[in-house]
């Protein structure tokens, strides 16, 4: 049995034979492992999967055991992309010569980064890959923060989050630059997909990720993780964080396939204030002081300016 | 090689050496079979154990149960059992006692509690709570 998995429920999803093993060793309600369930759970087919140096590489591979029961490649911080991509590109060399027989099923090649190995340390790499237009997917757990090194900020980090290198004090709110719009550069590279998404929503999840192993090219997924140890929320709160995110359009869930055709695929029933979404994160508790409740209000300003932009991209198809 | 892998610093390790999942060859296809027909290999973590990492436990209340498995899609750690559709129960070697399974259950009263990690699970069913009057957040 190949392709993609046929979920109709939850009930139908939670048939499936797991090949991400417990005992890893991420922190207790980490999103990170939810996200890898889902993907993993997606499909029937044989994986070829890298990790990026960071928390699901090194907790997933702790000597002497690991956590995938398909083929999964250690590499570097930089490059669990080129990883992957090299193992597309050998697969497809072999094919040609006859050495891996039209008998045996493709497998489908998927890499992990954090935000740090996607936003910042690996971007050259993975350009390069989408440039090449391999047969991959690509995804990138956005934790908005170097979690495994101890929480320095990224490209990720948006304004206001205090992280140990932009640490919130008397003198300073933390974080003070924008998110970087990965997701619109991904599609600029020319990619078939590319999509946001986060492990709450399940559903909407599982639909881009079967959308995304059955496109030919890159695929690039944005997946939301919330991060308990630098969030810092408890580890039971780690899906009502992830709601309030996706409800109040911090992170609002759309495609874009072909770089034009851009679809948003949740619309929340009851959007719920960013301010409601900060304050579940004492990584921002400081901005609730009055003298920094002005970035709040920005940031508000911020989500409902790109909601409308969203809209109207999707409206225009360009 | 006559030690095992478990017993070797990762100064004897061969550079570029591989872990295995599986003993032997596998010769069925993964996505079709369950952990129990499987043959993992020791250095497999499934044959850890982070059950330690608890405070408190999760207890599963087959009673007011409807299979509904958002326990199960949202365990970060592989630790609810689902098979043929149905919640089985909780794989207390893996599961580390975060509480989402808790925190998602959506029946009244719910189906899965946090006790403290001593309470046996007997009386941790003789203390279930009644059905709550407050409707659902
Ligand atoms: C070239 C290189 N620089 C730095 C490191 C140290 N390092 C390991 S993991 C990590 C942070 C990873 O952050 P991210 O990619 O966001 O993943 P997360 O841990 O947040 O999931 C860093 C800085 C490294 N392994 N290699
Ligand atoms: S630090 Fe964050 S991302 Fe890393 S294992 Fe813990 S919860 Fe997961
Ligand atoms: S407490 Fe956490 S790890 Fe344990 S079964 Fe529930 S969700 Fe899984
Ligand atoms: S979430 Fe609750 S009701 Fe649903 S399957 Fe799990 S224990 Fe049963
Ligand atoms: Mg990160």
């Amino acid at each position: 049995m190949s392709g993609n998995k046929v979920i109709k429920n939850l009930k139908s999803f939670s048939t499936a034979a797991e090949r991400f093993e417990g005992s890893h060793v991420l922190c207790p309600g980490c999103a990170h492992s939810i996200i890898v369930r889902e993907i993993l759970n997606a499909t029937n087919d044989n994986l070829v999967v890298s990790a990026s140096t960071g928390c699901l590489e090194v907790c997933t591979a702790i000597y002497p055991h690991t956590s995938w029961d398909c083929s999964w490649i250690h590499i570097g911080f930089e490059n669990s992309s080129t990883a992957v991509a090299g193992a597309e590109a050998m697969n497809k060399a072999l094919r040609k010569k006859g050495r891996i027989g039209a008998d045996v099923p493709e497998p489908k090649f998927v890499a992990f980064g954090g935000d740090g190995a996607t936003y910042d340390i690996g971007f050259q790499w993975l350009s390069g890959c989408f440039e090449r237009g391999h047969d991959m997917m690509y995804v990138c757990l956005d934790n908005e923060v170097y979690a495994n090194t101890g929480g320095q900020r990224s490209s990720a980090t948006p304004i206001g989050a205090s992280a140990t290198t932009s640490p919130a004090g008397s003198t300073s709110y933390g974080e003070k630059q924008n998110k970087k719009d990965i997701i619109q550069i991904m599609a600029a590279h020319g990619s078939p997909y590319v999509a946001q998404v986060a492990p709450n929503k399940w559903k909407d999840m599982i639909k881009k990720i079967h959308r995304g192993f059955d496109t030919k090219g890159p695929v690039y997924i944005n997946a939301m993780s919330a991060c308990t140890t630098e969030w810092k929320f408890a580890p039971h709160e780690t899906i009502e964080v992830s709601d309030l995110a996706t409800d109040s359009l911090v992170f609002p869930l759309y495609e874009i396939i072909d770089g034009t055709e851009l679809n948003i695929t949740y619309r929340p029933k009851n959007i719920v204030p960013v301010r409601d979404y900060l304050g579940a994160q004492p990584r921002f508790k400081h901005l609730f002081k009055p003298e920094y409740e002005y970035l709040i209000k920005e940031w508000q300003e911020r989500v409902d300016a790109y909601w409308e932009y969203l809209q109207r991209r999707e409206e225009a198809r360009v | 090689m006559s030690k095992s892998i478990k017993d070797m610093g990762w100064d004897e390790l061969v550079q570029g050496a591989a872990l295995f999942s599986f003993e032997g060859d596998v010769d069925y296809e993964m996505s079709q079979v369950q952990p129990e027909d499987r043959n993992y290999a020791e250095t497999n973590s499934r044959n850890a154990y982070v059950g330690d990492w608890r405070v408190e436990k999760p207890v599963f209340n087959k009673d007011f149960c409807i299979d509904c498995q958002f326990c199960w899609i949202f365990c970060p750690d592989t630790s609810i059992i689902a098979r043929d559709k149905k919640m089985i129960g909780v794989d207390m070697d893996h599961c580390k006692g975060c509480g989402i399974c808790v925190e998602v259950c959506p029946t009244n009263p719910k189906s899965l509690l946090m006790f403290n990690e001593n309470t046996d699970n007997e009386e941790a069913l003789t203390q279930w709570p009644e059905k709550s009057e407050e409707k659902g957040e």
